[in-house]
């Protein structure tokens, strides 16, 4: 058996002194993260991640082809999102409703997109700026969100500002996570059974 | 008549986050998302910097639903957060989610109170 290696103890060292210290151990953490990264990189801004060599050049091939799909993305995004705005009724506390809404479907589908494209590699090269930074950033927002729980606050609600704070974080988290596991199960089914037929 | 002006604007903010992400991301090696950070604090500055000013219809459906909505997303920092948290480093998953909404927060407050202290 092959112990933990002393890089990785001084690490985890680190990590627990941070507890304490905390501005100090963020720093050290994204450090170290950032050099793990660079050794292996995967995506975790599904915008654009510059530690990945093709999406940090995606730009430079066709800048006109990449911007162009996420302005008209993000164009249909803004539409889905107007339109749930539309869709709720005219009550108080509908925007929040439909904000809600929005921003934890947007997590759904981030989060099974980016399984597609950086897992399975499946799509073309405009699939990710399109879907990704365009739909699924145009259709969430995070600026309506804080104005609306700024306005809960400022109205004396206090307890529902920070229940739809904390509520929108934890659903839009469970999302993505659902997104990428279903995905992930999808494909991974979907590749076995491929390789059933191949056999 | 204002579909179009939510969209129109949305067509400019979506590619502006793009190109700030980039921009951000390019001048340091960082796996923290500075970028994203970057997009959605300056939305709500703008958004805090609109409120007070009350803005007829069309114009807070050309920037405040379209642009600045288009601008910042929920999407790419729930992404980056699950991922963060997915890969060991709960710290920064943590971190990245309470300075998103304090930074997005204090960006909107800020907004406001220049927009007010412009406008005498």
């Amino acid at each position: 058996m092959v112990g933990p290696t002393a890089s990785a103890l001084r690490a985890d060292g680190n990590r627990g002194a941070c507890r304490q210290r905390s501005l100090q151990c963020l720093r050290v953490a994204v450090r170290e993260a950032s050099v793990r990264n660079r050794r292996n990189p995967y995506p975790v801004d599904p915008d654009l991640d510059a530690h990945v060599p093709r999406q940090r050049r995606e730009l430079s091939g066709a800048p006109w082809a990449v911007l162009g799909v996420v302005a008209a993305g993000g164009a249909l995004g803004a539409l889905a999102r107007y339109g749930a705005g539309l869709a709720v009724p005219r009550v108080a506390g509908g925007e929040v409703q439909a904000t809600l809404a929005v921003n934890v479907s947007g997590c759904l589908l981030i989060g099974a997109l980016m399984v597609v494209v950086t897992e399975a590699r499946a799509g073309g090269r405009l699939l990710r700026p399109f879907l990704g930074t365009g739909v699924a950033g145009g259709y969430t927002t995070f600026s309506a969100h804080v104005g609306q729980f700024r306005e809960l606050l400022q109205s004396g609600a206090a307890a529902p500002a920070l229940a739809y704070l904390a509520g929108t974080l934890f659903l839009a988290l469970a999302a993505v996570w659902l997104g990428v596991a279903v995905t992930r199960r999808v494909l991974r089914v979907r590749i076995a059974g491929e390789r059933e037929v191949r056999q | 008549m204002t579909v179009v002006l939510v969209m129109l604007g949305a067509a400019v903010g979506a590619p502006l986050r793009y190109l700030t992400d980039r921009f951000v991301q390019l001048r340091h090696d960082s796996v923290f998302p500075w970028g994203t950070h970057a997009v959605n604090a300056t939305a709500c500055l703008l958004l805090g910097f609109t409120v007070p000013l009350a803005l007829p219809e069309w114009a807070a459906a050309l920037l405040g639903t379209g642009l600045l909505g288009s601008l910042s997303t929920y999407s790419t920092f729930g992404y980056e957060t699950f991922r963060l948290a997915e890969t060991r480093w709960r710290f920064l998953a943590f971190a990245n989610a309470a300075a998103s909404v304090g930074a997005s927060l204090g960006a909107l407050v800020l907004g406001a109170a220049l927009a007010r202290a412009l406008a005498g």
